[in-house]
């Protein structure tokens, strides 16, 4: 099966305020349509490896592949517009603009890749709503809607672009049950149907335990 | 590659969902910008009526014979004290006439010079008003009104009758309004005058001039060149000053030094004789453009202030847009943008605001004796001023929104994502 994300010999150092190894050597790979959770304890370094992995780190050491690409040491331009193109991120707040109403916080990401016209970006939106079912909100301004439709609404957004992979930092964090177990609903179906690569940090073990793979870190390492 | 629309879109909506602010800083730029356009046009507006006063009536060059002691003194022609140290006492002026030698030819001769817009004669003499047994002194300078008019604008300072009048009546007088108003005098009337030695001869009065010296008001006349000789006595090439207008006021310096040496007369340009005048209109426009700019650093620091406030409050969003891919450059683009359409919308206003309080002043009343000519508060507006303040408010807009915006597009969008 084609690999969509890969990582060799990744070693990341904080260095304020003293120096500290936070990842040590990880290796692993994202198949195409895989749904896997990172698992382990605050502070293990699953976050700081997510951002690594989202090309927004690129103070570390070790190899980053993109669809077989090599991504590190590539300029901020260029990681910009892989960003732009191949990721979708969700994140654990929901970070939407909030003076911007729903449907152009979506199109955001369409609009600055530029591949389509705004007409076609505007229907592509409305499906992308459409199928997480919050069409009704696409004219309401994003500060007026709840969280579990604001996370509804930035998991559209990482959509927009039909990226490679789909990265999540605690995405059901914040959320209560009920709207968490919807958003791991979504993301099931989009792997599921759609063959889309997903790759979620979560504290949830339950969430965790859903997923197809759970990559366990603890003290920088992945232990499985 | 940069999506402009995106961008711009994003910069819109920033500014009008913030319309407090961004009013301010605009208001603050239009501020600056229209009181640099009032200012500026409103000080070049009273430092040309300042230099018109003086500077149009005062000839490029003046020539004329001085009275003076001779350069060389005879003992200096005396070869057996050469090298020894010699004093005289009591100098006296040399004996010299006061009439131009040669005065005509030297008059055709300057105008075939491709500088020389025109050389005038006068002849200058001092005269008494006489009214009964009263004698008032003065001076009368013989013109050739017509020329006068069109090269020194003498026509703006005839407050009564007119230039023509003076060039086609025989034995007629422009009077001083100062005499005329010592003497109870109205056109039409006569006047006695009597030069220095003797006679009387009666003038008509065709006219009334005011410079707006009243000093000077007081004591001068004018008349036709023809009548002066005729009241001294003298031939029609009796001439005492020659005038001379150049094209280029620059030229006059180096023009008045030949002059000097080629022909052995005393020739005063214009700028050694108004140095003074050249260094009060420098240091007006100094003043000008010294409150115009500190206005606009004001307006520059307004915006500064305002942007950086906004990039604070917009940290989330910055780092929201890298992460959904926009680059750094991007985002500073997404600021700077704000900051010019700040500086563009406040500056087109100051613009406006400068043009219409201009316009405003131009119309109010401001009569004074000195300037007959004068009758609204004197305005300068011309295009270049325009210019200027709308490019120092892209300037110092695009200044003071660089700073923020490159701060905003080094904003590490992990340190805010994971800082919540």
């Amino acid at each position: 099966m084609k690999t969509v994300l890969e990582a060799k010999h990744i070693n990341k150092y904080f260095k304020n305020p003293i120096l500290f190894h936070v990842l040590k050597d990880i290796n692993f790979k994202v198949k195409k349509g895989e749904f896997a959770s990172i698992m382990g304890k605050s502070g293990c370094g699953k976050s700081t490896l997510l951002y690594i992995l989202s090309t927004m780190d690129t103070d570390y050491e070790g190899e980053l592949y993109l669809d077989n690409n090599l991504i590190t040491g590539s300029d901020n331009k260029h990681l910009s517009y892989m960003r732009n193109k191949h990721i979708g991120f969700v994140f654990q707040f929901h970070y939407l603009l909030s003076e911007f109403t729903i449907l152009e916080n979506v199109m955001l990401p369409a609009k600055k890749l530029g591949e389509k016209s705004l007409q076609e970006i505007e229907y592509d939106a409305m499906e992308k709503l459409k199928m997480l079912n919050i069409d009704h909100l696409a004219k309401k301004r994003a500060s007026r809607v709840s969280g579990g439709e604001k996370q509804r609404v930035a998991i559209a957004r990482a959509l927009i672009n039909n990226p490679s992979i789909i990265m999540g930092d605690e995405p059901t964090g914040n959320l209560d049950s009920h709207n968490a177990e919807n958003v791991f609903n979504i993301f099931k179906q989009l792997s599921d149907e759609e063959d889309l690569s997903l790759l979620i940090v979560t504290h949830d073990e339950d969430f965790a335990n859903k997923t197809d793979r759970i990559i366990q870190m603890e003290d920088g390492k992945i232990i499985r | 590659m940069v999506n402009w629309n995106i961008i711009l879109s994003i910069a819109k909506t920033h500014l009008l969902t913030k319309i407090k602010q961004t009013s301010i800083a605009a208001l603050g730029v239009t501020f600056g910008i229209g009181s640099y356009i009032t200012l500026v046009c409103f000080m070049t507006g009273l430092n040309t009526m300042l230099d018109d006063l003086i500077l149009n009536q005062t000839p490029h060059i003046h020539i004329y014979n001085e009275i003076e002691p001779s350069e060389k003194q005879p003992i200096s022609f005396y070869d057996n004290v050469k090298e020894s140290f010699t004093v005289v006492h009591s100098i006296k002026p040399k004996l010299s006439q006061k009439k131009i030698h040669n005065g005509l030819p030297i008059i055709n001769f300057l105008e075939k010079n491709e500088n020389v817009r025109g050389a005038l004669p006068q002849v200058k003499t001092q005269i008494f008003y006489r009214a009964g047994s009263i004698e008032l002194a003065g001076n009368l300078t013989g013109i050739n009104p017509l020329n006068e008019v069109e090269l020194f604008n003498l026509g703006d300072y005839i407050v009564e009758g007119s230039a023509e009048a003076l060039q086609n009546t025989d034995n007629s007088i422009l009077l001083g309004i100062g005499i005329a108003k010592k003497m109870a005098l109205k056109v039409g009337d006569r006047i006695q005058v009597s030069p220095i030695n003797g006679g009387l001869f009666p003038l008509k009065i065709v006219g009334f001039y005011q410079s707006g010296v009243a000093d000077l008001d007081a004591v001068q006349s004018f008349s036709n060149i023809k009548t002066v000789q005729r009241i001294l006595g003298e031939a029609n090439n009796y001439i005492t000053d020659i005038n001379v207008k150049l094209y280029d006021i620059e030229k006059a310096f180096p023009l008045a030094q030949n002059i000097q040496q080629q022909f052995n007369l005393k020739a005063v340009d214009i700028k050694t004789a108004n140095a003074q005048f050249e260094t009060g209109t420098d240091i007006r426009n100094l003043i000008t453009y010294a409150v115009s700019i500190t206005l606009l650093i004001v307006a520059g620091f307004g915006i500064y202030n305002i942007l950086n406030m906004l990039i604070y409050e917009k940290m989330n969003d910055i780092a929201i847009l890298k992460a959904i891919g926009f680059s750094g450059k991007d985002v500073q683009l997404i600021f700077m943008s704000q900051a010019m359409i700040i500086g563009f919308v406040g500056g087109i206003l100051g613009l406006l605001i400068g043009y219409g309080l201009t316009s405003l002043i131009a119309t109010v009343p401001f009569e004074t004796e000195a300037i007959p000519t004068v009758e609204t508060y004197p305005i300068n507006i011309q295009p270049s001023f325009f210019i200027i303040g709308f490019s120092f408010a892209m300037l110092s807009t695009f200044l003071a929104g660089y700073l923020p915006s490159r701060k905003a597009k080094k904003i590490d969008p992990v340190t805010i994502i994971r800082g919540l």
